[in-house]
């Protein structure tokens, strides 16, 4: 029951940390987001397209002089959908 | 079931360590309560040379007998800001490079941005007192905006410094009302309550 709740997207240790960072953050920059997450430039990509693709973050594209800085925040549908993945997660816990 | 435990207290310990600069050591208030004391026994030392009495009330009453005293609580003042700053940077550094934080991160920049406000403010303001010979009421502000300073920067720092914060403000604040005592009372809040909550942060945290 509870199972069906889980959210297919968030599926990975990698896209649950990103979720994780961003929810407590305005806006975090890719290099951050790597260092905290500990992952390669490739692996967060993929990860981090992933998640744009099913609207749960945004991508800001910026400069900080002439250095591409790209920040990414999370967006209301995915604030929702990751609180309530979070929610079965602790449901699941607590019943089993 | 193990694994969606492990992952929630990942996700824990990511918000935490993402939206918390949690390098700030325990040590650092032990360091800088320590130096606020020997920076009050200074100025207390100069009222019983120029005054002979060594009552701690009113100590601020030397300064009525020339400029002297002023100009030496001034200098104390600046030494122990100083010496606080240096021991408590030196510290948390230390516990940074233990722990692997990076100092210097979007964290510990909002956090020194959060103090630097009110401190500045509270600096200015203090500094004006003393010019007008309030120095009983620049040591009262110097509580105030240094609580209010440490209420900012709880936010991105251990909750902790929240309470201390409001601690220093309620003991300012008292200060104001027990004229003659605000001596007393700076030395209990930079000293004794610096060491206090340093000493618990470090057996919390750093252990």
């Amino acid at each position: 029951m509870i199972l069906e709740k889980f959210n297919k997207t968030f599926e990975s240790k990698a896209r649950l940390g990103i979720m994780s960072v961003l929810m407590v953050n305005e806006s975090v920059n890719f290099n951050s987001l790597k260092e905290l997450l500990n992952l390669t430039d490739g692996n967060l990509a993929t990860h981090v397209k992933a998640l744009e693709e099913a609207g749960y973050l945004a991508v800001h594209k910026g400069f900080i002089g002439r250095k591409p800085n790209t920040l990414y925040l999370v967006t209301t549908a995915g604030r929702k959908a990751f609180e309530d993945h979070l929610s079965a997660l602790e449901a699941f816990v607590k019943n089993s | 079931m193990n694994e969606h435990l492990e992952n929630l207290k990942e996700i824990r310990s990511l918000m935490e360590r993402s939206s918390k600069f949690l390098s700030l050591s325990g040590l650092s208030g032990i360091s800088a309560g320590l130096i606020a004391l020997v920076g009050a026994y200074f100025v207390y030392a100069k009222k019983v040379s120029i005054t002979n009495n060594s009552d701690p009330k009113g100590i601020f009453d030397a300064a009525l007998q020339g400029t002297d005293f002023k100009m030496f609580v001034f200098k104390v003042a600046c030494f122990t800001i100083i010496g606080a700053l240096i021991s408590g940077i030196y510290f948390t550094v230390k516990k940074a490079k233990k722990s692997k934080e990076k100092i210097w991160n979007n964290l510990s920049k909002k956090l020194l941005f959060n103090l630097s406000i009110p401190l500045i403010s509270g600096a200015f303001f203090s500094f004006a007192l003393i010019q007008q010979n309030m120095l009983w009421m620049a040591a009262s502000s110097t509580l105030i905006f240094y609580g209010l300073a440490l209420i900012f920067a709880s936010n991105y720092t251990v909750r902790d410094v929240f309470y201390l914060g409001l601690l220093e403000i309620l003991l300012g604040l008292v200060s104001v009302i027990f004229v003659g005592y605000t001596f007393l009372f700076w030395v209990l809040g930079f000293g004794v309550l610096h060491i206090l909550y340093g000493s618990s942060m470090y057996f919390k945290y750093d252990k």
